[in-house]
C-alpha cells in the first residue's frame, strides 16, 4: 500500500521536512489515500498552500501543479486560479495560523462565497515553523513562546465559524482517527463548493514540548482520548466536554 | 517583442471614454481573461465597467473582500493560464506590495493600475496626486526590478494599458500603470483601430519554468493542468521551481537574472518623447499629467523666443537614465515638476551632471501651465 502511494509523490522526494513525532505526515498520507482511493488524476489537481509548517505537506511533496503562496493567502490565489480553470480540482492546504490568523478574513470570505474549493486545514494549535507561538487556535492557558504565563485568550472553533460564514461540507477529525478522516476528505473532494476539513494534528516539538504534553507517542494517545464524537458530544454535559475535541461532520451539504 | 496582429475588441472609430472606461476597454482589447479589483476613488469606474463589459466578452470579474485578496487572485489567475489585472489607488496599493513583491519572484504576468490620488493614508481621495511613483519601484521588500508606465491622456490609458499586458507576457513580470485620478476622471476622445498588435506567453513543454542560461533571459511559462505538476513558490527556487532557500549562489543567480532581465531590455521597455531639445538651454523632465500643463508652458515660452525643450517620460521604471544622461549633458538647467514631494527628480539628478531644480505641488491640484511658465523664467 505505502509504496503504491509513491505515485502521488514527486520524483526525487526522499525526505520529509516535518519534525520527528509530526503528525503531519501522518496527514500528508490520509490525504493521499483518499486521492487514490477516488483515482483522481492528479494532473488536473492544483494544490495550494501558504506559509508554515502544513503548507509543506503539498509544496514539493505532492506530484501534480502546486502553487505555494504568500503568508494566509490561499484561497485568494486558488479562487482565482478556479474561476479561469473551472476544470481543475483546486484543494488548499494550509495551517491554522495561516488560514484562520492572517488569513481569517478570506476563510470567511470563501466560505461566503462557495466556490468549488476543498480546504484541508491542519490544526496544531500553535505557530510550528517559526518556533511555537500563540494563535487563535491555542487553547485557553497554554504554554507558548508568547504566552509564558498561559494563553489569556479564547481560541476560535473553526468549524463553527466556516459553517456559520456558508460552507457545504464542514468536519473536523484528528490524525489519529484515520479511517474517518480519508473518508471525510473523500467526502470534501466530492463536494460542490466549499468544503472544509480541519485535521487535528500533533506538534510534539513546539506545542508539546512546552506543555509537557510528554513523548509523541502520548499526545497522540491523549489525542485518542480527547476526541469525542459530535453525536456522543451531544448527550454530555459541558464539565464533562471540558478539555474534549468534537470531532465530526458539522454541515455535509444536505442539512 | 513578438507581437501578433488580432482585432480590436471594439468597432474602430472614436469614443468618448473616461481614463477609467478606456482602462476598461484597453484591457479587454488585450483580451485580459480576469479582472479582480475591490472599489476606491477614483479607479472604482473601470471595475464597474469590466463586471458589465467581461460578462459580454466572456472572461472573469471578481470584487473581491480586500486588495490583498484581488491580487494574489490575480496571480492564481495568471498560473491558470488567462491575463489578469487588478486596478486601485494610494491605499489598495499599499496592501498589494507583499503580492507584487511575490508575483515578480515568481514571475508572474500581471498588471496593476494605481490610478493616484492626494496621499500619505486616506489623504485627498477625490484630488489628484502623483506620490506613488517611488513606491512602485520600491514598494515590496528585497531587491528587484519591475515596470512602471505613466499615461498622460485618455489615448494613453488605452494605449498604456494593452502595452502593460504586452510587457507583463514577454518579460513575465508585474506591470504598473501610474494613472492619476486627473486623467482617470478625465473624459477624452479615444481612437480605437482596427487592429491591436498583442504579445502572447511563450510556451514550451518540459522546459524549466523559472530558468534559462541566458542571464537576464525570460523562461517560457506553462500553466496549471497542463501536465507540467509545476512548483511555484515565493521561497527561493531552482529552475524547476524547488525551493533552495539556503544556497548562496542560487539566489544571487536569481535574483541577478530578474534584474537583467528588466535592465537589459531597457532599449524595448524605456518609451519617452522629446520637444524642442535640438537648441534647449533649459529642459523640462516631466511624466503623466504634468506633462501636459508643462508642453503647454513650454511652446507659450518657445512663442515668445525662449530656448527651452520637454522630455516626457511614458515609461518611470526601469528610469531612462541613458536619455536624462545625455540631456543632461546639453542644456545647462533641467527643470522637474511633480505632484509630489520630489520623487523623479532625485533619479534625474543622479544621472544628470547640469543643475536640476524640482517644483513640488501636493495641493491636490494639477500644476497649472502658468506656474510652470514662471518656474521656467526663474531659471532663464
Amino acid at each position: 500500500m505505502a509504496r503504491e502511494l509513491e505515485q502521488y509523490l514527486r520524483p526525487g522526494i526522499g525526505v520529509t521536512t516535518f519534525c520527528p513525532g509530526c503528525g503531519e505526515a501522518i496527514l500528508l498520507g490520509l490525504i493521499l489515500r483518499a486521492i487514490d482511493e477516488l483515482q483522481l488524476n492528479m494532473d488536473n489537481m492544483l494544490f495550494v498552500s501558504g506559509i508554515g509548517c502544513a503548507a509543506w505537506i503539498p509544496s514539493p511533496h505532492f506530484n501534480a501543479d502546486t502553487l505555494h503562496t504568500l503568508h494566509g493567502r490561499t484561497i485568494a490565489f486558488a479562487t482565482g486560479a478556479k474561476l479561469v480553470n473551472p476544470k481543475l480540482k483546486v484543494v488548499v492546504i494550509s495551517g491554522d495560523g495561516d488560514l484562520a490568523d492572517i488569513g481569517g478574513n478570506h476563510l470567511i470570505h470563501g466560505a461566503r462565497r462557495n466556490i468549488d474549493l476543498t480546504i484541508i486545514c491542519a490544526n496544531n494549535m500553535n505557530y510550528g515553523m517559526t518556533g511555537g507561538q500563540v494563535c487563535s487556535t491555542t487553547p485557553l492557558g497554554a504554554l507558548t513562546m508568547t504566552t509564558h504565563q498561559g494563553n489569556p485568550f479564547r481560541p476560535f472553533d473553526l468549524c463553527q465559524l466556516v459553517k456559520a460564514a456558508g460552507a457545504v461540507y464542514v468536519a473536523r477529525y484528528a490524525v489519529t482517527q484515520p479511517f474517518a478522516m480519508i473518508k471525510s476528505i473523500k467526502k470534501a473532494l466530492q463536494t460542490e463548493g466549499f468544503a472544509f476539513v480541519e485535521a487535528v494534528t500533533p506538534c510534539p516539538v513546539q506545542f508539546g514540548r512546552r506543555n509537557n504534553l510528554g513523548t509523541p507517542a502520548d499526545m497522540l494517545k491523549t489525542l485518542m482520548t480527547k476526541c469525542v464524537m459530535k453525536e456522543k458530544a451531544e448527550k454530555l454535559s459541558p464539565t464533562e466536554l471540558k478539555d474534549k475535541i468534537i470531532t465530526g461532520e458539522f454541515t455535509n451539504g444536505t442539512d | 517583442m513578438g507581437l501578433k496582429k488580432v482585432k480590436s475588441t471594439l468597432p474602430a472609430g472614436s469614443y468618448y471614454f473616461s481614463g477609467d472606461e478606456a482602462v476598461a476597454e484597453g484591457a479587454i482589447a488585450a483580451r485580459c481573461g480576469y479582472c479582480a479589483g475591490y472599489p476606491i476613488t477614483p479607479a472604482t469606474e473601470t471595475l464597474e465597467r469590466l463586471s458589465v463589459r467581461f460578462g459580454e466578452v466572456g472572461a472573469v470579474f471578481m470584487q473581491m473582500e480586500d486588495e490583498i485578496a484581488s491580487i494574489c487572485s490575480c496571480i492564481g489567475a495568471s498560473w491558470a493560464g488567462a491575463k489578469a489585472m487588478t486596478v486601485t489607488s494610494g491605499p489598495g496599493f499599499s496592501l498589494m506590495q507583499e503580492g507584487i513583491g511575490y508575483a515578480v519572484f515568481t514571475e508572474t504576468p500581471v498588471v496593476i493600475v494605481d490610478a493616484q490620488r492626494g496621499g500619505p493614508s486616506t489623504g485627498q481621495a477625490t484630488r489628484v496626486g502623483s506620490g506613488d511613483i517611488m513606491q512602485a519601484k520600491w514598494g515590496s521588500h528585497g531587491d528587484y526590478q519591475i515596470i512602471a508606465l505613466s499615461p498622460w491622456s485618455v489615448q494613453e490609458l488605452y494605449d498604456q494599458t494593452i502595452r502593460a499586458f504586452n510587457l507583463a507576457e514577454r518579460y513575465r513580470v508585474p506591470v504598473l500603470l501610474m494613472a492619476e485620478e486627473a486623467t482617470a476622471h478625465l473624459r477624452e476622445i479615444v481612437k480605437v483601430s482596427e487592429e491591436v498588435e498583442l504579445v502572447s506567453r511563450k510556451k514550451k513543454a518540459g522546459a524549466p519554468p523559472f530558468g534559462t542560461e541566458e542571464n537576464g533571459g525570460v523562461p517560457p511559462m506553462p500553466a496549471f493542468g497542463e501536465g507540467e505538476k509545476l512548483l511555484v513558490t515565493g521561497s527561493t527556487h531552482d529552475e524547476w521551481g524547488f525551493r533552495r532557500i539556503t544556497h548562496p549562489e542560487i539566489h544571487q543567480k536569481l535574483v541577478t537574472r530578474l534584474h537583467n532581465k528588466i535592465l537589459k531590455h531597457g532599449q524595448e521597455i524605456i518609451h519617452y518623447e522629446n520637444y524642442y531639445l535640438e537648441d534647449a538651454a533649459v529642459a523640462v523632465v516631466c511624466y503623466g499629467f504634468t506633462a501636459r500643463s508643462s508642453l503647454f508652458a513650454v511652446e507659450r515660452m518657445r512663442d515668445e523666443g525662449q530656448k527651452i525643450g520637454m522630455v516626457r517620460l511614458k515609461t518611470l521604471w526601469p528610469f531612462a537614465s541613458e536619455v536624462i544622461g545625455d540631456i543632461g549633458s546639453k542644456v545647462k538647467k533641467i527643470l522637474v515638476p511633480e505632484m509630489n514631494m520630489g520623487q523623479v527628480v532625485g533619479e534625474v539628478m543622479k544621472y544628470s551632471s547640469c543643475d536640476v531644480v524640482p517644483y513640488n505641488q501636493v495641493n491636490g491640484e494639477i500644476i497649472h501651465p502658468k506656474t510652470i511658465m514662471e518656474q521656467l523664467r526663474r531659471l532663464l
